[in-house]
Order: C-alpha cells, then sequence, then structure tokens
C-alpha cells in the first residue's frame, strides 16, 4: 500500500484533484440551486409546490449511479454534446440539490413562526425576510447535516469513474491494472477518501463549535 | 412519446436484475442489521476493549466510497486468497458497509435512554436481563426504526453499484438494454421506477413498523386500565 502510494503519488494526487474539483463544484451549485428548491417546497403555492416535490423525490428516490448514465446517454440524445466531467459535475449538483433542499426545508421549519410574522409586521419583505433573518439561521442550524452531505457526494463522486472521468478511482483502477497489485492500489485509494473525509469532517465540527451560540431559535 | 412495448419485449432482463437486486439486497442488508448489532454489542459489553475498534470501523465506513470496499473484495480479495463471486461480493461489501452506519444507529439508540431508569430498575430489583428485555430495548425499538429505514434505502440505492463489478443487476441489464436497442429514456426510468418502488415499499414498512411499536406502550397501559375499571 504504501508502496503505491510512494511509487504513484503524482497521478493518486491529480485523480484526488479532480474528485476535490468535482465534488466541491457540486456542492457549491447544489448550495444555491437547493436553497432555490427550498424555497420552493414551502411555498404558499401549490403550484410551485408540486414539482418542487417531485423533483426532489425523482432525485433523491433513485440510485445516483442510475442518474448518473441516464443524463450521460441522455444529452447526446437530445442533441447536446458534453464532456463527461461536466456531465458528472451536472449530475452530482441536480443530485445534491435534491438533498441540500431537504436539509434547508427542514431547517427552515425549525425557525419559529414568530419571526417570519414579527418581520412582515415590521414592514420587511418576503425576500428580505428569508435573506436577512432565515437563511443565516438555517445555515447554522443545518451545519451537520449539509456536512454529511459534502461526504456523501465525495463518497459518490467515485461513480464517476463509471463514464471514463480521471478522478481518484479510475486512477486507482488504471494503477491496479497495470502494477497488477489490486488490494494495495484500492487500499490506498480509500486511504485517501479516509483521510480528505475526516479532515472535512474537523473542519465541520470546528465552525459548529465557533458558530454555536447566537441562534434565536433557543 | 415513450415506447411502452420496448419495457415489454425487454421484460425478461428486467425481471432477471430485479431478482438479482432483490436478493442481494435482501441478504447484504441482514448482514449489515446482524453485524452492526454484534458491533454496538461488543461496544456496550466491554467499553475499554472494544469501543476504538469499533469507532474506527464505523469512520471507515463513513469515509470510504462503497465502490472502494467492493473493489478491494472482488479485485484484491484473490491477492490474499478470498475468491467471491461478484454477487458474494455484493452482498459482503453492503453488508460490511452498512454494519458501520447501524453499529451508530443502535449505539445512539441505546445511549439517548436515561440512565435514571436503569438505576430505578435495579433498586427495584429488576435483573438486569429483565431490565433490557423489557425496559431498554423496547425503548430502543421506537427510537432505531426511522434512522434505520433511512439507512436500509440508502443502501438499496447503493446497490446499483454492483452493477459495475459486473453482477446482472436492474441497472446492468438496464444498460445492456440501451446498448441493445439504443433508446436511452425508457429503459432507466422503467428502472428508475422500480428502485423507487423498492424504496417507498421500505418507507412504507418501516413506517408502518414505527407506529405499531409506538401505539405498543400505551394500548397495553390502557387495556390494564379497562380491565381496572370494568373490574
Amino acid at each position: 500500500m504504501f508502496e503505491i502510494l510512494l511509487n504513484h503519488y503524482p497521478v493518486l494526487l491529480k485523480g484526488l484533484t479532480t474528485t476535490l474539483v468535482v465534488s466541491l463544484s457540486a456542492i457549491a451549485l447544489g448550495l444555491v440551486l437547493g436553497v432555490l428548491l427550498a424555497f420552493g417546497l414551502t411555498s404558499r403555492y401549490h403550484l410551485v409546490r408540486w414539482p418542487c416535490g417531485l423533483y426532489r423525490s425523482f432525485w433523491r428516490g433513485t440510485p445516483i449511479l442510475l442518474q448518473l448514465l441516464l443524463v450521460y446517454y441522455l444529452l447526446p440524445e437530445i442533441g447536446i454534446e458534453i464532456a463527461p466531467i461536466s456531465a458528472a459535475i451536472l449530475t452530482l449538483t441536480l443530485n445534491t440539490t435534491a438533498f441540500q433542499a431537504e436539509i434547508f426545508r427542514s431547517g427552515i421549519s425549525h425557525i419559529p413562526a414568530g419571526q417570519i410574522e414579527a418581520a412582515r409586521m415590521a414592514g420587511i419583505s418576503a425576500w428580505q425576510t428569508r435573506r436577512r433573518i432565515i437563511m443565516p439561521q438555517v445555515f447554522r442550524l443545518t451545519l451537520p447535516p449539509l456536512t454529511n452531505e459534502i461526504i456523501t457526494i465525495l463518497k459518490n463522486s467515485s461513480l464517476i469513474s463509471v463514464i471514463a472521468v480521471t478522478e481518484l478511482m479510475r486512477v486507482s483502477e488504471q494503477i491496479a491494472s497495470r502494477t497488477f497489485q489490486p488490494l494495495e492500489t484500492y487500499l490506498a485509494a480509500a486511504v485517501l477518501y479516509l483521510a480528505v473525509n475526516l479532515v472535512l469532517a474537523r473542519i465541520s465540527a470546528y465552525l459548529e463549535r465557533r458558530m454555536a451560540g447566537g441562534l434565536a431559535t433557543e | 412519446m415513450l415506447d411502452i412495448a420496448l419495457i415489454w419485449e425487454m421484460r425478461d432482463l428486467i425481471l432477471q436484475g430485479l431478482w438479482n437486486t432483490l436478493w442481494i439486497c435482501l441478504l447484504g442488508c441482514l448482514l449489515a442489521l446482524s453485524l452492526g448489532l454484534v458491533l454496538a454489542a461488543l461496544r456496550l459489553a466491554n467499553p475499554r476493549l472494544f469501543s476504538y475498534p469499533v469507532a474506527c470501523y464505523v469512520e471507515i465506513c463513513r469515509g470510504i466510497p462503497l465502490l472502494i470496499l467492493l473493489f478491494l473484495l472482488y479485485y484484491g480479495g484473490p491477492s490474499i486468497g478470498l475468491t467471491l463471486s461478484a454477487s458474494v461480493a455484493g452482498v459482503v461489501g453492503i453488508g460490511l458497509y452498512g454494519a458501520g452506519y447501524f453499529a451508530e444507529i443502535y449505539r445512539g439508540g441505546f445511549k439517548s435512554i436515561p440512565k435514571g431508569q436503569l438505576e430505578a430498575a435495579r433498586m427495584l430489583g429488576i435483573s438486569p436481563w429483565h431490565a433490557l428485555v423489557r425496559i431498554q430495548i423496547p425503548q430502543m425499538a421506537r427510537l432505531i426504526v426511522p434512522p434505520s429505514t433511512n439507512q436500509l434505502i440508502i443502501l438499496v440505492k447503493e446497490s446499483a453499484l454492483i452493477s459495475i463489478i459486473s453482477v446482472d443487476d436492474l441497472t446492468k441489464n438496464a444498460t445492456t438494454i440501451v446498448n441493445q436497442t439504443f433508446q436511452v429514456i425508457e429503459p432507466y426510468l422503467a428502472v428508475a421506477l422500480l428502485y423507487w418502488l423498492m424504496i417507498e415499499l421500505v418507507a412504507r414498512g418501516g413506517y408502518a413498523l414505527e407506529k405499531r411499536l409506538a401505539n405498543r406502550q400505551p394500548r397495553h397501559i390502557a387495556q390494564k386500565d379497562n380491565a381496572h375499571a370494568n373490574g
């Protein structure tokens, strides 16, 4: 295992970088879209809530591998040529949007209704209420599940090796088939995934401690 | 627009895939549930000895992708004399991976029961075994059903990965149909619908179990109260 890490670290690190770039872009894009979808899910209007709920059901209720294959094969069918890495980021984004929206929706439901009523009484617009009052608290409330989601996406990004994106998993497959040492190679990859996820969990725990307090929900 | 006839023509492949997904999921989940229980029990029985190794195991399950674990078992296994067929590697992979999550779910359930209850039970002369079976487990069961249902759903969805180590499951057979017929939407949507159906069934089952467990205690007490009132 250490031999593999030592001999192949440049390619492994390159694969790891791709893994991180793909996952983190999907997470960032999914954050923006997820917040919007959460607003849609908590909307007053049935006509807005319903399609948002359907979107959430599909992306949370089917395997991400199936979603990836569907996006990857479907886009060329409808005349959109797209690089594998873009298809990967697109799928992971569409997937994590649904999961993050659900996290935010649950966070929004924990904000006391009185705050929103008070804001309305004070003449603050609905949009300003969301931006200045609801979301800052929701981000703090949802940090632990959000961290879990980031880790899940990082782990799921290993699937994009199937559509030939050369991220960590794909690189390991290449090394394994060249060195005939699959056990050592995949162990090395496992250690890299584990290290990244442990660091992420630590950062999140630190942020959570720092941001504790100041929540108006207590 | 959708070619439903295509799905009917390919029903054999889809049913074969469904069958393989079903039995591998079922065995994998059973393995995960029971191995998780063993891990949690070890940790409770002798915290000094087992806390650290079990915690490490949990962190590993949380930190590595299931795909890596499957590759380790299926491609890495033979170099240490462990040759598994793809489906068995799938069952073992899902089992080992899920066990880490279930161990943590059980532990959470166990920890959430106030210590005072056990102390009270001891004061009343209730044996530790009796306290476990009559006081701790019934309360724990109610707490762990919702997160366990969630985890089972995740495992069913992640089982699609066994197609990558060449098990003819739903996902693999859908791709086979796509490659044979050059129709993308129909096979994948049909299979997505089947996964969604399986997940819905697990969710409904979990919900029913949750309701039953929640009802059990009050009904028991209510019955006694009624008997008392009538007598």
